[in-house]
């Protein structure tokens, strides 16, 4: 459906033009991402993001954030996330102290200290609260709930209905409305089911390792001192050893943290002896180290 | 192309994916065509994204996706790929079931408390048709198969840490005048229990009726109870099992079984678990069950291995082994003498008293 309102900064003209802004923030998404992105940001919808640990799922909220020049807010799921540490709460000390010291100014008009007790001020904004104040037509926030399958069911079904309607009720205050929905990055490990409900609110994008090609771009963005060798060598490294069956397959950050060790040990190329002492910057399991370190470390740069 | 066609286009294509199991609702219908609408519809690209984004909610989803897409936009129809027959017994009640108090005799659902309790501790292998029939109506009726972890969650109690928040609250309420402290704890919440029930040849007397008690155990806690079966391949099959009329939950998970009655792999398939699901967090801390006879074909060191790696990341490992019981059985099978060094609990499982066990052992993990 297509909105009437006037063209705020968020607007491109289509996941190309995205797609061109998020590389100039060093972020290389393929067709898929971008058309993800383009379509999140026209139809209001929350981005529902999947895919294995490193894929580069909440490097995209951030970059987003920088590709609209918008705040970014984020929310960590954790299992025992509730209301009151996602939405907001009082502060009660305060509270108190202003109530002490309203004693101590001799004031009796209880109606006027009590509407005064529960004033803004008093309102401690948590990350979704914070997310629907700040969003303004031109500049919408950026919500990134990070992990939400770490959170409980209920909190999920909670953040279905904040993520249906983009108000929030504060008893004492009333109703918060923001003035457009922030732009919403839900990502999930899939440690768990999310369910169907909260997917069906939003665009799902499952993010794949990046292609050869595009994991050396984004490398080579990332990392401008590293040689082109080594960083074909890495990429191709990277490549091969997702496809070993690992216990936890390298990402683009263990790509580009490897990348970062070999450049500080001064490397120009990718060879058996730097790469075994440099293992650990991209397995982060004994037993994958010790499974690639039988195959011979060689076999992982094989033509590369 | 005009509005119009577009629509009966995508609504057509909707049905397709149905058809290929992707949950294509008409609100995600909807989306897709709010989606067309942004993008070009004369762009197969565009329209391939669209789609995609808007009709998926699952890994699982996306090659169906792709062959749909492929089908249904060359003119072809998709193939739907119809699963084998169900070989569970379901074995229907006898007499039709009749209202409160209507006791004809004959009637296999209605047995006697001494016939109950002999029929509990009878191992199943060796009932007759109706009385699997009244053990399956028992297990029914088995409604507490859940466990129990202390949650970071806070609840008011009478005993506990000192609530700041709420004490300080109420002291607000009554106008900063102390009248008591609060007290909070914590809470317990589900801990999630996994059933890893082992479908292969050996197994085949007692696959029915352990399937039957991981029903029980998803309908007691649907939220935090995950069942995968086991044979030759691992298929998880939760989402067939939340149906809540027990034979219509064991059809549908017959039928999404394709590998009843073959051998075992076990190692292989514990291996498949942990890579796909328990290493991301499902057996982390959960308590997880194998329901198998450690019939393992071929070397046990990588099932040794699986072992060791599930024992780290479980709260509990349990394994119920039919043959447990049977006077003499001595733990020989390759495969179980490799699993058990990492089996906390090793229980027995072929009757329903031994099933009622085994709850009990989940309960008090």
């Amino acid at each position: 459906m297509p909105h009437t309102t006037s063209i705020p900064t968020s607007d491109f003209a289509s996941p190309q033009a995205l797609s061109e802004a998020l590389e100039k923030h060093a972020y290389l998404s393929d067709e898929g991402l971008a058309t993800a992105c383009f379509l999140g940001l026209r139809m209001r919808r929350p981005l529902f993001l999947e895919g294995e640990a490193g894929v580069g799922k909440t490097e995209l909220a951030k970059t987003l954030a920088a590709v609209l020049d918008v705040p970014l807010i984020r929310l960590q799921c954790y299992e025992g996330l509730d209301a009151a540490q996602a939405l907001y709460d009082w502060d009660f000390p305060r509270q108190l102290l202003h109530l002490r010291a309203a004693e101590a100014a001799g004031v009796t008009d209880v109606e006027r200290l009590e509407s005064e007790l529960y004033d803004r001020r008093f309102l401690v904004s948590r990350p979704l609260l914070q997310a629907l104040e700040t969003s303004t037509e031109e500049r919408p926030a950026v919500l990134l709930v990070d992990e939400i399958d770490r959170a409980d069911d209920e909190f999920e079904a909670f953040l279905l209905e904040v993520l249906s309607d983009f108000t929030i009720s504060v008893p004492e205050l009333g109703t918060i409305r923001a003035e457009r929905p922030p732009v919403v990055v839900v990502t999930s490990n899939r440690t768990r089911e999310v369910h169907d409900a909260l997917k069906r609110r939003c665009l799902y994008h499952w993010l794949e390792h990046p292609a050869f090609d595009r994991e050396v771009a984004i490398i080579r963005r990332r990392m401008p001192d590293a040689t082109e060798s080594l960083v074909r060598q890495v990429a191709g490294a990277a490549g091969r050893l997702r496809k070993l069956d690992l216990l936890k397959a390298p990402g683009i950050a263990e790509s580009l943290d490897w990348t970062e060790a070999l450049v500080a040990l001064g490397a120009r190329d990718l060879d058996p002896d730097i790469a075994a002492v440099t293992l650990g910057a991209v397995l982060k399991y004994r037993e994958d180290t010790e499974r690639v370190v039988a195959g011979g470390i060689g076999a992982l740069f094989n033509g590369a | 192309m005009a509005p119009r066609d577009v629509v009966e286009t995508l609504t057509g294509f909707a049905r397709t994916l149905r058809a290929a199991g992707v949950g294509a609702d008409p609100e995600r219908v909807q989306a897709m065509i709010g989606a067309v609408g942004h993008l070009d519809v004369l762009d197969a690209r565009d329209v391939y994204w669209a789609g995609r984004l808007t009709m998926c909610a699952d890994p699982a989803d996306l090659p169906r996706y792709d062959r749909c897409f492929a089908a249904y936009f060359s003119g072809d129809t998709a193939t739907v790929r119809r699963t084998a027959p169900p070989p569970v017994t379901v074995v229907r009640h006898a007499a039709t079931p009749g209202t409160a108090g209507d006791d004809r005799p004959g009637d296999v659902s209605v047995a006697t408390a001494s016939e109950i309790e002999v029929l509990r501790l009878r191992d199943v292998a060796r009932l007759s048709p109706a009385e699997r029939a009244e053990v399956h109506r028992l297990l029914a009726l088995l409604d507490d198969v859940t466990a129990q972890r202390r949650s970071r969650r806070f609840t008011a109690r009478h005993r506990g840490r000192l609530d700041a928040h709420r004490t300080v609250r109420s002291i607000l309420r009554r106008g900063g005048e102390i009248s008591g402290l609060h007290y909070r704890a914590h809470r317990t919440r589900p801990r999630r229990v996994v059933l890893i029930v082992d479908v292969s040849g050996s197994m085949s007397p007692y696959a029915d009726v352990l399937l039957r008690f991981a029903h029980a155990a998803v309908r007691s806690a649907p939220r935090s109870t995950e069942v995968f079966s086991a044979g030759t391949r691992l298929t998880r099959v939760t989402r067939e099992l939340r149906h809540r009329e027990p034979d219509a939950a064991m059809t549908a998970v017959s039928a999404a079984i394709p590998d009843w009655s073959g051998g075992t792999r076990l190692g292989e398939e514990l291996k498949e678990f942990l890579d796909r699901f328990g290493q991301r967090g499902m057996a982390r801390g959960a308590i997880v069950v194998i329901a198998s006879d450690g019939w393992e074909r071929g070397d046990t060191t990588l099932l040794g291995h699986q072992m060791e790696r599930l024992h780290r990341l479980a709260h509990r490992v349990v394994w119920s082994n039919p043959h447990k019981a049977q006077p003499g059985y001595e733990p020989l099978t390759g495969g179980m003498l490799a699993a058990l060094p990492y089996v906390d609990d090793f229980v027995a499982g072929h009757s329903l008293a031994a099933l009622e066990e085994l709850a009990g052992v989940i309960g008090n993990a």
